[in-house]
């Protein structure tokens, strides 16, 4: 027990302390700098909690590495702009969003992973196919233009926060709904029933299916609410930034590291991954612009060397 | 049991793998081991090896054989380097995938990014036009810029796979996928040593001897004695108590583990084997380029590496540049079916015609064809050579 609290007290003083010394130096040397890219770390760390949570949540319970996901980020969001832009009505899109993309994300699960259970590598070999031909076609119809959406002017202009005068209300409004979104995950997981059949399922889907429970159901619910999830992170993202043909990969890899950081299928290990990630690609970028990705890669590599399972994960087959 | 037998099992289960069946029946795996593992065993003489070998060579090795030897003179320049060389190139580090993933039991997305540490490491240290943004290359002879580039990404590769092998089955995927997508950001924004956006141009392959490897038909042949040396290589490795006992482990690490066998060390070594066939794949493609950027190692060839190897099949070595000359062909001619830009919607769309109704690739198929409509009792034809 003492070894163990020992050992956990030197691991947080060899990576906290250097860590408190960067950003005192940091503070005093720009303080501005520092307080603005911490908190655009933290927001764009809200935004890959909303795509990840949807790639853990479908991983956790299906063991189905969705590669796919980032199309569905970029499908929602291509979606979302036509309604958008047909109606003037921001919110309308991000519902439109997380409907399109949980459309065919039911329509995938209903329609060609129920028939591979358990082929863990082929059912991840077809949704590498399905990403391809998805990107393709978004290409062929959209093109490559760059699209942004018109969100409301009273969450769209700029607020003063911390020492920036003028920090955008936006990226505070997705870090608003990510802590909402992950609040109700959390309320959907733990307190309704259909989160309950997941979490049992997570656990021991055979014993799931042998006490009478439609299994099939509930990977289709669960498939639906993962990829709807993406599409809503596509509207949330592509309002912040942009979107454009390639913001898919770019997703996908951010979902990848942040849950193999956070600890496969855990919830929680999606928020601290995407922390984590969120932080680091920020810093990065700001301090050390042309090895920016490099930080990233080398939380990777930390977590995996001293808990292959992730920071949360557990020890599954 | 003894050693010689235990091998002997592990070589006959090779066919085997847990996520696909063989369209013949699961008794494939139960086949009685084939001639040549018999023969291997039984007879460890020279000549009776040497004869065992000649024994094994059928009419359409030879047939195969002549007809690449010959293909450069009877078509132009065009096919002989843009398909003929490509193909040799793309199968060769496509085969690095086939050897891990098929034989190996690991999916590495990360073999075309092993590929691109190669190139890069040609134009870095070799001789290279100047690129962006303050990066230049060395201007080292190419004799020693390719020696560099092929250690720098083998030891890439075994750090890759250090990294992976904690980890099984899709994790595998999903890392290297990771390793392989940073790899990519990193080369792209990274102007001082990478060239950021543009990479480095004017990567021109050596003249040696009076023969410049930049034209058609030499560069053919240089692509294809790479490919028949990787190709004869991976064969030979796994008849090799390294290679079955990789298949060991594949099948059930566990058990390998009980017997004695390191896992680890094998998965790793496994990783730096294919490093090697990548890695010389990758100064072929630098070379076949004249340039290397970012977009040589993108998601986009990472996943067409995956795509060629599942097409041709990861049953067996061939399957690799099946799938890369059936890759190349499509590539250079869908533009005749459908608009060229729609080239990925086609070859998305057959790979995933093929992992949805064909899982051992365009050489399970043809197995499939061939038993149900030629000889239908001879099914174990193809799957007693693929244990050697």
């Amino acid at each position: 027990m003492t070894t163990t609290s020992a050992r956990r007290l030197f691991w947080w003083i060899v990576i906290g302390v250097p860590l408190a010394a960067f950003a005192v130096w940091a503070l005093d040397d720009n303080a501005k700098q520092f307080c603005s890219t911490l908190l655009n770390g933290i927001t764009l760390a809200a935004l890959y909690f909303l795509v990840a949570s949807g790639f853990t949540l479908i991983f956790g319970l299906m063991r189905n590495v969705n590669l796919a996901h980032g199309s569905l980020y970029l499908f929602g969001a291509y979606m979302g702009w036509i309604v958008g832009d047909a109606t003037d009505n921001w919110f309308l899109a991000v519902g439109v969003g997380f409907a399109s993309s949980a459309l065919v994300g039911l329509l995938l699960q209903v329609s060609i992973f129920r028939f591979m259970q358990g082929q863990e590598l082929r059912q991840t070999l077809v949704t590498i196919g399905i990403s391809i031909v998805l990107a393709d076609l978004m290409l062929w119809w959209f093109g490559g233009e760059i699209y942004s959406f018109d969100p409301p002017r009273a969450i769209y202009k700029s607020i003063p926060l911390l020492v920036i005068p003028k920090y955008p209300t936006y990226r505070v409004v997705v870090l608003g709904i990510a802590i909402v979104i992950g609040f109700l995950l959390w309320w959907f997981l733990n307190r309704t029933r259909v989160g309950m059949m997941i979490r049992a399922g997570v656990d021991d889907r055979g014993m799931l299916a042998a006490s009478g429970v439609n299994v099939q159901r509930v990977f289709a619910i669960t498939f639906a609410i993962g990829a709807g999830l993406a599409g809503f992170a596509g509207v949330i993202g592509g309002s912040a930034l942009s979107i454009s043909p390639g913001e898919d990969t770019r997703y996908l890899l951010a979902s990848l590291v942040v849950v193999i950081v956070g600890g496969m299928g855990s919830i929680p290990g999606a928020a601290i991954g995407a922390l984590l990630i969120g932080l680091a690609e920020q810093f990065g970028l700001s301090y050390a612009p042309t090895y920016g990705i490099v930080f990233t890669f080398l939380i990777m590599v930390l977590v995996l060397a001293f808990r292959p399972n992730g920071i949360l994960g557990r020890r599954t087959a | 049991m003894s050693a010689a037998e235990w091998r002997r099992a592990m070589n006959t289960g090779a066919g085997r793998r847990a996520w696909s069946r063989i369209p013949g029946g699961p008794e494939a795996g139960g086949a009685p081991p084939s001639s040549a593992t018999v023969a291997m065993v039984a007879a460890p003489g020279i000549e009776a090896r040497i004869g065992a070998l000649l024994g094994h060579i059928r009419l359409r090795h030879v047939l195969v054989l002549a007809a690449v030897l010959v293909y450069p003179w009877v078509v132009n320049s065009f096919f002989a380097f843009q398909i003929g060389g490509q193909a040799m190139a793309l199968g060769l580090i496509a085969l690095s995938l086939t050897f891990l993933g098929g034989y190996g039991g690991m999916v590495s997305l990360a073999q075309m990014t092993v590929a691109g540490v190669a190139s890069y490491m040609v134009a870095i240290f070799g001789v290279a036009g100047a690129a962006q943004g303050g990066a230049s290359s060395l201007g080292w002879p190419w004799e020693i810029a390719v020696v560099i580039a092929v250690l720098v990404a083998t030891i890439f590769a075994t750090l890759v796979g250090w990294l992976s092998v904690r980890t099984e089955g899709i994790y595998t995927i999903m890392i290297t996928l990771a390793i392989g997508v940073s790899f990519y950001y990193l080369a792209q924004q990274n102007y001082s040593i990478f060239g950021g956006h543009e990479g480095f141009n004017q990567v021109y392959a050596p003249t040696v001897l009076g023969i410049n490897f930049r034209d058609p038909i030499p560069f053919y042949y240089l692509a294809l004695f790479w490919a028949l040396a990787g190709y004869f290589f991976v064969k030979y490795l796994l008849r090799s108590p390294f290679g079955i006992a990789l298949q060991g482990v594949r099948e059930n690490p566990r058990r390998m583990n009980a017997l004695g066998f390191h896992v680890t060390a094998h998965r790793v070594f496994a990783y730096s084997v294919g490093g090697v066939l990548a890695a010389i794949g990758g100064v072929l493609m630098v070379w076949y380029n004249n340039r290397v950027s970012p977009g040589s190692a993108s998601t986009e060839m990472m996943l067409n590496i995956l795509i060629i190897a599942v097409m041709g099949g990861m049953k067996h070595p061939i399957g690799a540049f099946i799938g890369a000359i059936v890759f190349v062909l499509v590539q250079n001619f869908a533009i005749d079916i459908i608009a060229r830009e729609r080239f990925n919607l086609v070859i998305g769309g057959v790979f995933l015609l093929i992992v949805l109704f064909s899982p051992d690739g365009l050489l399970g198929l043809w197995a499939y064809f061939r038993d149900r409509f030629l000889s239908g009792g001879i099914q174990s034809k193809f799957k007693s050579a693929e244990g050697g």
